[in-house]
């Protein structure tokens, strides 16, 4: 079922309109309301009389993560502390936390875009849900416990962990849908096979997974050990959490909830949007929010996105799965190079994370070279040569598809990669340039 | 069966010694090894007197490895023609080969030779490899040479 049908559904002009008249409306807001944006807007060099259309969004500045942090805490808020009814805090690995919060229209709202995400994942009223995301300051486990409880299903909130009593709970109350990580749903089937459990015997029919990258041969993997439908959900805290989009049944992109959260795909270079179905950078409006409404936020997730219609009758534009992200992109030949774009293709190959590096060189006069270092761990060793060369050149083929430039592709011994606090250091750039 | 113990072995110096600075370490006596090489890469295959030790010890030290099953073939007597008799019995029975190589048992100058094939418990294989005349070595009576 459509959760919001007279929305989800809208006509394309229409959904046009509303959005143009929503954005006037949120440009005079934030101007009025939040001193930061006004300070940005101004200068900026902008007028608001020249937001009139959803096309004049161009017109407005980008907001980032730095400016959250640089705002920390409330700074960027164009409502006070106590007009807000509940606060989220990100973990941040270098500075502030990233600080979120909702004003009781927002929790109304997504509340509402959960509603339509689960529903757009196949959910039907009658259902039980079972909740395996976090519950707590990290956004996931809540944000579905909205969307539930809009929808009428029955909640069970597991929260994450407790592996073997997800799986009693599971047994005993025969949930059809289950949230959580999509690793720990691979993680439960082991554990189930381990109890005598057979997974495939299990009640969940949907999965709805996100808050971290996945693969396609991830997808066949649990749908298989599971026999269940898998759906990616994607979202952010800063945006709102999960809930900003969502695959429908058919799996050919995430349905995102346009009239309320406004996409651009830009070249995160440039700042100018790329044509329709390129790669590029997610960019988002919050149209509709109070508490701390962001304007043409960088999300730094690099996406294509589509406004073909859908079989499922949605109208909303489709976005990729992620294909990598902004933070660490290289410019090698003149094309983006994301390292995460590499991680997703050995990802799909092995079906397991593998330690890489990229190497990038450039001789006098000569083009970059690009070398890709991948340790040969115990999943991807094969004991025969010849299979090895084939994975060496899988591996190469897969990622000049995806980066459209030569490489090369070198084995190497396990933990040769020189580590960085456990995380391999995955970009070598030896152009002096 | 006889197992073979293979590493990924990155090509360049220093890389041999690491490998055989481990089996020294655990004390492991090699009856013989060959190395496949790729250009920037490598196998070792090593035949040691146990196996499973080297296999943990290497891993234990980071080491790509695998133990394979392979074929310890031996002739009654060491005579010209053996290798064609050999090869005589694999293509009767289909198999084709991998990898081979061979050394000379250390106790009865016998020589043996070792073979990568695709499915080497193949019930009948040891059948059709006595009939030609010759024996396959069992894991045991291979490391205790």
């Amino acid at each position: 079922m459509i959760w919001n049908e007279s929305i989800e559904t809208m006509p394309l002009e229409d959904l046009k309109n509303l959005q143009s008249e929503r954005l006037t409306k949120l440009s005079k807001y934030v101007y009025e309301s939040c001193p930061v944006y006004k300070k940005k807007f101004d200068a900026h060099g902008m007028n608001l009389s020249d937001i009139q259309s959803i096309d004049d969004i161009v017109k407005l500045p980008f907001t980032t993560k730095m400016d959250m942090r640089d705002t920390y805490p409330f700074g960027l808020f164009s409502r006070p502390r106590t007009d807000l009814v509940e606060i989220h805090v990100s973990s941040g690995t270098t500075g502030n936390p990233t600080l979120v919060g909702y004003t009781r229209d927002d929790i109304s709202l997504w509340s509402e875009v959960m509603a339509r995400t689960l529903c757009c994942a196949g959910a039907e009223p009658d259902d039980t849900i079972q909740i395996a995301y976090g519950y707590g300051l990290f956004t996931g486990g809540l944000g579905f416990h909205y969307g539930a409880l809009e929808m009428g299903l029955t909640i069970i909130p597991t929260s994450s962990g407790q592996t073997k009593r997800q799986l009693k709970i599971m047994q005993d109350f025969k949930p059809r849908i289950i949230c959580c990580t999509p690793s720990y749903c691979l993680y439960m089937a082991e554990e189930a096979k381990e109890l005598g459990i057979d997974p495939r015997k299990a009640s969940w029919d949907i999965g709805i997974f996100g808050a971290e990258p996945w693969s396609e041969a991830m997808r066949g993997e649990i749908e298989a050990v599971w026999n269940m439908l898998a759906t990616d959900v994607y979202g952010l805290s800063e945006i709102i959490g999960p809930g900003v989009s969502q695959e429908c049944t058919y799996k050919e992109g995430l349905h995102i909830y346009s009239d309320v959260f406004y996409p651009e795909i830009i070249d995160p270079e440039t700042g100018q949007p790329v044509a329709e179905g390129e790669d590029g950078e997610l960019v988002i409006t919050t149209l509709t929010k109070q508490g701390i409404p962001l304007i043409r936020y960088r999300t730094r997730d690099i996406v294509s996105m589509t406004t073909e219609p859908c079989k499922c009758g949605r109208t909303s534009p489709r976005v990729s799965k992620i294909k990598g992200r902004t933070d660490d992109m290289i410019v090698v030949r003149g094309i983006n190079v994301f390292p995460s774009q590499i991680e997703h293709v050995l990802l799909g190959i092995e079906g397991t994370q593998p330690h890489y590096q990229i190497v990038i060189d450039r001789a006098a006069h000569e083009l970059d070279q690009v070398e890709i270092m991948v340790e040969v761990g115990e999943k991807i060793f094969s004991d025969e040569i010849k299979q090895m060369n084939e994975l060496s050149a899988k591996i190469k083929k897969e990622i000049e598809a995806v980066l459209s430039i030569g490489v090369t592709v070198h084995l190497v011994e396990p933990k040769t990669i020189e580590r960085s606090m456990g995380k391999s250091k995955r970009v070598v750039d030896k152009r002096s340039l | 069966m006889a197992k073979q113990l293979t590493i990924f072995m990155e090509n360049r110096p220093g890389r041999m010694k690491s490998i055989s600075d481990v089996l020294l370490e655990n004390n492991l006596n090699i009856w013989a090894f060959t190395i496949q090489d790729r250009g920037e890469f490598g196998l070792m295959k090593l035949i040691v007197d146990k196996p499973e030790k080297a296999q943990l010890a290497l891993a234990d030290c980071g080491f790509a490895c695998v133990l394979k099953d392979v074929l310890a073939v031996t002739a009654e007597k060491d005579q010209p023609g053996n290798l064609d008799k050999l090869t005589t019995a694999l293509l009767e029975k289909g198999v084709n080969v991998k990898d081979a190589y061979g050394f000379v048992s250390p106790k009865d100058r016998q020589g043996i030779c070792l073979m990568e094939v695709d499915n080497p418990n193949d019930l009948g294989l040891e059948e059709t490899i006595a009939a030609h005349g010759f024996t396959l070595l069992t894991g045991k009576e291979l490391y205790e040479l």
